[in-house]
């Protein structure tokens, strides 16, 4: 069988960041091509790559017998290769047809032909057995249909391999067989189908190979009918264990934080208690929904039902001023969109959840304030120059220790901390390990989500799974490895 | 690289000091009389009105909003203060209620523009056509005369040589700087206008603070209104109309960022002598109406177009 695509030692650096690392492998004509690693695996980049969203640092792609260096946006559309993301890229106040036809529209005489638009684009719906009415604007469909409105336009194009990211994370179990049945149909069409996908079982379910990527790197390619989840696992997983981590403390035995059976949109029936003095490590896959989990505790998204309780009492959390003043703090998952105002001062990021605290008559008083930002920078050993710097113009670190700093000014008592070293360097990382022990040994209770498993594996003295919305499995020390927590968020 | 951002970030701070120095030179030299004590004086006493209105469309800036109704604002407390006084009502009390009024239509739109996000530009669009329209109604569409003589003082009085709208623009600008350096809801207005999400999620109760600031805008309009009607020694229901354009180019020029989160009201100050001195040379050369007013917008074009392309070199810069 030939290969539509060869990828020969691609490459892809960001900065310092080694995301791709020489990667070689192929993918033949008309197969459904599986594609899977754990979180920061490099298959985004990889994806990015083959739709020329991204240029590689080095290596060569091979398409339908025709070498590239690098790949545009358009060209890439041209020879043949369409990408379905997560989040589709469709007009929604226009129809069916006219996001189907767009940029490529036929006219008539100057104007649109409406009746060959919507006619071609009901035959086309009809070709994978689908029944459509080409009129309907997009904004008025659910997802599902969306998506099938992206996967016609891709093959309208004529694509030759459609990239698929993660294409049943949105959808029902009876429309995810519904997806199946039309993937199917594309390959009867001759159509290559790269599909990225968590969920195991559907990989045994409509793949004909698969490979793995782990930490930027290639790893396996086998065929499904020759291989294992527990295979799959093993090479996504590897055996890698290299940072160090602070030794486990003494856990108090007083409940701090309980919840009942919350739910909202994103999670559902969620119970969990938190003791004084741990950290609870949250594992999943991406959109498993543990940074939601967080945000509905702290008042950041609204609750559908459940409740909340802090040492034993019931509290109302509607926002997140009502979770400080209950002692509760945040460290988001993305620090330059919710941790951190960047054109702000140093000063004004560490107070700006405590300035109530710092101030009378509305005025701050400024020796109290700079005492505060100068005992926590020093605590924490932030490197600046000065605390009226702007946030900005410090490094990744050392930007998610003022973060720290800033949630650790509300001296509080409950402390969340999503993804607590996301794009820092090695020493700033152990530093923050060291920080987070210290705090859990002095009283603070930490829940903490993350999604390098090492790191999960490392600091937690306990560890919840979720894996769509649930939480699906609760973990003690001596039953951790990377295999039991993926094998539980991966289904 | 680092001297780069050191240069981009000295001539975003004081380019505005300098362009005001180069110009208030220019005019010096070619406009006849201009460096007069009693000019001065009047540059200074026709930015007043603006200037008022430009610290509460500095304190929406920071936020990232933008208040178009302040014109109208000036007329509605104009008129309705002017009505209130023919009808017997103490000047003073008559003053005071205006501006309670006022503010609480600030706040209103600010509640609309959180709760419900309708964008600021529309939602204060909508204030500043049914605003100039009560102000008519008020009147009837013809000015109101007759009220309290000693009105006018606010508008036309002296303490010294120094005219009394300055005494309150340098009053209210001194409150606005302290407010807006000192204050715990400064941090908040610019926390609000550099990141929302941010913000929201460290606590701070964003509605408020939008409430707060278009409030601010308001009082001050109103405030602007009262000096206008003691400049006019009547009530003109057409009063302040199209000064939001005015005061939006001042604060712009003033280095207020259009995105929000960045800017100093010290410097606004300086917008507004731009504007002032540059209305004022061109009428002292006899430069007729209709070119001020297309040098005026390419003025506002340029402070804008300048604010971009140093965030542009900014970002370029990080």
């Amino acid at each position: 069988m030939d290969n539509i695509l060869e990828v020969y030692h691609i490459s892809k650096r960001f900065g310092g960041i080694h995301a791709l690392k020489d990667i070689s492998f192929s993918v033949r004509k008309g197969e459904v091509h599986a594609l899977v690693g754990e979180n920061g695996a490099g298959k985004s980049t990889f994806i990015k790559i083959l739709t020329g969203a991204h240029e590689p640092s080095s290596g060569t792609i091979k398409f339908d017998g025709k070498e590239y260096k690098a790949l545009m946006p358009a060209q890439a559309l041209d020879i043949g290769i369409a990408a379905i993301y997560q989040e589709f890229n469709l007009i929604p106040f226009l129809t069916v047809s006219e996001n189907i036809y767009f940029g490529c529209e036929p006219a008539k005489r100057g104007l649109l032909d409406y009746k060959q638009m919507d006619a071609n684009t009901k035959r086309m719906f009809e070709e994978i057995g689908m029944d459509i009415n080409p009129r309907m604007r997009v904004q008025n469909m659910g997802v599902a249909r969306q998506q099938l409105v992206e996967i016609v336009k891709a093959i309208s194009k004529n694509a030759k391999l459609v990239i698929m990211d993660e294409p049943s994370a949105p959808l029902t179990e009876q429309e995810t067989k519904t997806l199946h049945t039309i993937v199917r149909q594309m390959k009867a069409k001759g159509i290559t189908v790269l599909y990225i996908s968590h969920r195991m079982e559907e990989i045994f379910e409509v793949c004909d190979r698969v490979s793995v990527f782990r930490d930027g790197e290639y790893i396996s390619t086998s065929q499904v009918s020759e291989t294992s989840r527990e295979a799959l696992i093993a090479d996504m997983v590897g055996r890698k264990m290299g940072e160090k981590f602070p030794e486990r403390g003494g856990i108090g035995q007083e409940t701090v934080l309980e919840v009942r059976e919350l739910s909202n949109r994103r999670i559902h029936d969620i119970s969990l208690s938190l003791r004084k003095g741990e950290i609870l490590g949250i594992g999943g896959l991406v959109g498993a929904g543990r940074t939601e989990l967080l945000r509905a505790i702290y008042g950041a998204d609204k609750i559908s039902e459940g409740e909340i309780l802090l040492k034993g009492k019931v509290v109302k959390i509607l926002s997140p001023s009502a979770a400080l003043k209950h002692n509760i703090a945040l460290l988001p998952e993305d620090r330059k969109q919710q941790g951190v105002v960047m054109g702000m001062t140093i000063k004004h990021n560490i107070t700006f959840s405590i300035l109530d605290r710092l101030s009378r008559w509305n005025i701050i008083k400024k020796g109290k304030e700079n005492a505060i930002c100068n005992k926590l920078v020093k605590d924490l050993s932030i490197k600046i120059s000065s605390l009226q710097q702007p946030v900005k113009n410090l490094s990744g670190g050392n930007q998610q220790k003022v973060v720290l700093a800033k949630c650790l000014a509300t001296e509080c008592e409950v402390l969340f901390i999503d993804e607590p070293t996301r794009g820092i360097d090695v020493g700033a990382k152990q530093e923050i390990y060291k920080i987070m022990r210290q705090l859990a040994d002095a009283g603070t209770s930490i829940i903490m989500v993350s999604s390098e498993m090492s790191e999960l594996i490392g600091m937690s003295d306990r560890i919840l799974v979720m894996r769509e919305g649930r939480i699906v499995k609760e973990l003690n020390p001596e039953e951790y490895s990377q295999e039991v927590i993926l094998s539980y968020a991966a289904l | 690289m680092k001297r780069k951002i050191d240069i981009n970030s000295f001539v975003a701070e004081y380019a505005i000091i300098m362009i005001f120095i180069v110009l208030f030179v220019a005019m010096s030299i070619f406009a006849p009389n201009f460096l007069s004590g009693g000019n001065i004086a009047n540059v200074l006493r026709q930015i007043s009105i603006n200037g008022i209105c430009a610290i509460g469309m500095t304190f929406v800036m920071l936020t990232g909003g933008i208040d178009l109704s302040v014109g109208s604002i000036i007329g509605v407390s104009g008129v309705l203060t002017a009505m209130m006084m023919l009808n017997g009502v103490h000047p003073i009390l008559a003053s005071l209620i205006s501006l309670v009024l006022c503010t609480v239509i600030g706040m209103l739109t600010g509640l609309l523009i959180s709760h419900i996000e309708i964008p600021p530009m529309v939602a204060t669009m909508g204030t500043m056509t049914s605003l100039r329209g009560a102000a008519y109604l008020i009147t009837g569409g013809t000015p109101v005369f007759g009220f309290t003589e000693g009105y006018a003082v606010i508008g036309q009085g002296y303490v010294g040589v120094v005219p009394i709208p300055v005494i309150i623009l340098a009053i209210a600008f001194a409150i606005g700087i302290f407010f807006l350096s000192k204050t715990k809801y400064s941090r908040y207005i610019y926390g609000v206008g550099g990141n929302e999400e941010v913000a929201r999620l460290s606590g701070v109760n964003v509605h408020h603070i939008k409430a707060f600031v278009y409030a601010v805008s308001g009082f001050c309009s109103a405030l602007a209104g009262l000096v206008m009607l003691g400049r006019l020694n009547s009530g003109q229901p057409r009063a302040g109309e199209s000064y939001e354009m005015d005061v939006i180019t001042a604060v712009v020029l003033g280095g207020v960022s259009l995105n929000g989160g960045v800017g100093k009201l010290s410097h606004v100050i300086f917008g507004l002598l731009i504007i002032g001195v540059l209305t004022n040379g061109m009428t002292m050369m006899a430069i007729d109406d209709y070119w001020q007013r297309v040098v005026k917008g390419i003025v506002l074009l340029l402070a804008v177009g300048f604010d971009r392309f140093i965030q542009k070199n900014q970002q370029k810069a990080d």
